[in-house]
């Protein structure tokens, strides 16, 4: 028997006016995996959440989160989900504990469960030492890591999250991403948002990419960064005389077309398997004995798959996000913007 | 991936799923735990509780001393200023008291702490409810708070025990009505500034232009016929019958029939601007 998803959505439309927030929204997320939903500032990602977590209703299509219907459902369906959203939505004049308690006697859950429940969440979040501390005395990544800790209160089977790691600094992102594979791990259907193709990636199993309103492209994190042109090698040669013998190496290692600044002396190649091409570039050129000054690896961002998919960039209109500036280096096809960056190891 | 073998219907949630219409007591207990988490803010706060104290304890100390001078020669004889100011006082207070629910819930809108309530399985009424019953039952500090202060500068009851708590409980009923339009301004505008400032602004000249701090019939003739109409007059002098004696009915009744109508009409609208506020 055909198993229903955890999270289904069929021809969700929601129009504000004139806007197409979303203009027939098709996902099906099965039970146990996760679904990264890309895109761009304004393209539905966060109307979509609030579609399937009650907040807002279709204008029309169909909605359905375990088993059960958006609209006509709504008071089973918030029992069984846990949702974070993009702002730390946590009351900052009650202790971490005190938010974490206060949200499970809302589930209705027995006063007894939410304690311990409450008691093991902080525990798990790192969390405990401030337990009894006012949450406006939290960091931002103490405040983002509770308002997750709030959404997992009732052990809810189906988890939203709106965009968890915008506005966090490196250190946090990478803190919020294990404790999220952890829960993943444990079997929880999770649909997440994200605009950073990195994070998708790292956490997701499948991938929808979502644009004006559409679903553009779905496909694993692979599949769509083949569709934008793949992993590129950078990197500048010391001696700008080398060039020639560094490219004649790079020959040895499975790549494309490089691309050469010979005055600058820097190299860019398209390359299949990112991490592996640094080991062998790099091995391949200590052999010939080039030195290297810089080596980096650059992965398509979202604003490549989308330039790939679109033909433009991923922001909307006149809206700069806040990236690395332009990064014009020669491939000239590629959109100028953020860019996913790696540093080789 | 094939391993899943959890339909999505059974679900390992903690939380007790609902079939059919949500029981009475939960209905209740939301309501009670959005209350003391309101009220949980004043305790944390105590600068808050201070500060919004110190405001009435001060229009009481400077309307009886710095006005009460003047203002007495226009009441009748034998009758104290600060005998006939509290009732001003105390409605005053109450509705300063209930501008915060609008700040509140605008607050909890800006800072997404409504999406979250939307989410949870809990009843729809307990965020509006429990704002309102918790001004309420700060409301009912702050007037007895009063109370105390004026006795302290020689203000008096003049008549039953029972007739002067239904006075304060008037107020304070009042208190509560109120806070159902603080409700629906706040959910409108959306930001605690703007809450606090469209809370105020269309407060202090229906407040002044009431028989709260003077006799109306020191006013100029066209206001004293905006002020006798006032639904603050009127809840005003029935404090004030029902702390100092007098004629108490007429007042009650149209200040009732103006408390019943706020809540018909605001009630509603605030619920349904919660319900749509996304």
């Amino acid at each position: 028997m055909a198993e229903r998803p955890a999270i289904l959505a069929e021809g969700l439309k929601k129009y504000y006016g004139n806007v197409k927030a979303l203009d027939g929204v098709d996902l099906a997320v099965p039970a146990g995996t996760v679904l990264g939903l890309l895109g761009p500032n304004g393209a539905g990602k966060t109307t979509a959440v609030r579609i399937l977590t009650t907040l807002l209703q279709p204008d029309s299509g169909r909605g359905e989160v375990a088993g059960y219907d958006v609209v006509r459902d709504v008071h089973a369906l918030r029992s069984v989900i846990g949702l974070a959203g993009q702002f730390a939505a946590i009351d900052e004049n009650l202790s971490g504990r005190e938010n974490l308690e206060l949200v499970g006697r809302l589930y209705h859950m027995p006063k007894a469960v939410v304690k311990a429940r409450a008691a093991e969440l902080l525990e798990q979040f790192s969390l405990a030492d401030a337990a009894d501390r006012l949450t406006k005395t939290y960091s931002g990544g103490m405040r983002r890591r509770l308002d997750l800790a709030a959404a997992l209160v009732a052990h809810p089977p189906v988890l939203f999250l709106d965009e968890p790691t915008t506005g966090l600094d490196p250190a946090g992102r990478q803190d919020l991403w294990e404790v999220i594979e952890q829960l993943v791990e444990e079997g929880t259907t999770l649909l997440l948002t994200t605009q950073y193709l990195e994070e998708a990636d790292r956490l997701a199993d499948s991938i929808a990419v979502i644009d004006h309103g559409h679903v553009i492209a779905t496909g694993t994190a692979d599949e769509l960064k083949r569709k934008a042109g793949g992993d590129v090698l950078e990197l500048t040669v010391s001696s700008p005389s080398r060039v020639s013998t560094a490219i004649k190496a790079l020959g040895d290692i499975e790549c494309g077309e490089p691309h050469v600044d010979r005055k600058r002396g820097r190299i860019s190649v398209p390359v299949r398997n990112g991490s592996s091409a640094v080991v062998d570039a790099v091995r391949s050129l200590d052999k010939a004995r080039v030195k290297v000054s810089d080596l980096s690896l650059h992965r398509p961002s979202l604003d490549d798959v989308f330039f790939a998919l679109t033909g433009r960039a991923a922001e909307p209109d006149g809206q700069a996000t806040n990236g690395e500036s332009a990064d014009v280096d020669g491939n000239g096809d590629r959109p100028q913007g953020r860019r996913g960056r790696r540093s080789a190891r | 991936m094939t391993a899943a073998t959890t339909s999505p219907d059974a679900t390992t949630s903690l939380a007790p799923v609902l079939r059919g219409r949500m029981p009475a007591a939960w209905v209740v207990s939301d309501a009670a735990q959005m209350t003391k988490r309101n009220l949980l803010r004043y305790i944390r706060l105590p600068n808050l509780v201070v500060f919004s104290t110190i405001q009435p304890v001060m229009f009481v100390l400077l309307f009886s001393y710095v006005f009460g001078g003047a203002i007495k020669f226009t009441l009748p004889k034998g009758t104290n200023y600060i005998d006939f100011l509290m009732a001003g006082i105390f409605v005053q207070a109450v509705i300063f008291g209930s501008v915060q629910t609008g700040v509140g819930l605008s607050d909890d809108l800006a800072k997404g702490m409504v999406d979250r309530f939307r989410s949870l399985p809990m009843a729809r009424s307990a965020v509006l409810a429990g704002r309102t019953l918790s001004d309420t039952v700060r409301n009912v500090f702050v007037v007895l708070l009063m109370t105390v202060v004026g006795l302290l500068v020689g203000f008096r009851f003049h008549a039953g025990f029972i007739s002067c708590v239904a006075g304060l409980g008037f107020a304070v009923l009042f208190g509560f009505a109120f806070s159902w339009i603080s409700a629906f301004i706040g959910m409108s505008v959306r930001d605690p500034e703007s809450a606090q400032a469209a809370g105020f602004i269309w407060v202090f000249p229906l407040l002044f232009a009431s028989s709260a701090f003077v006799p109306l019939v020191t006013m100029p003739d066209w206001l004293q016929a905006f002020a006798r109409n006032n639904p603050i007059t009127h809840i005003i002098n029935a404090i004030r019958a029902l702390t100092q004696g007098g004629p108490v009915w007429h007042d009650l009744w149209i200040s009732l029939a103006w408390i019943i109508a706020i809540l018909l009409v605001f009630v509603p609208l605030s619920v349904r601007r919660y319900r749509n506020s996304v």
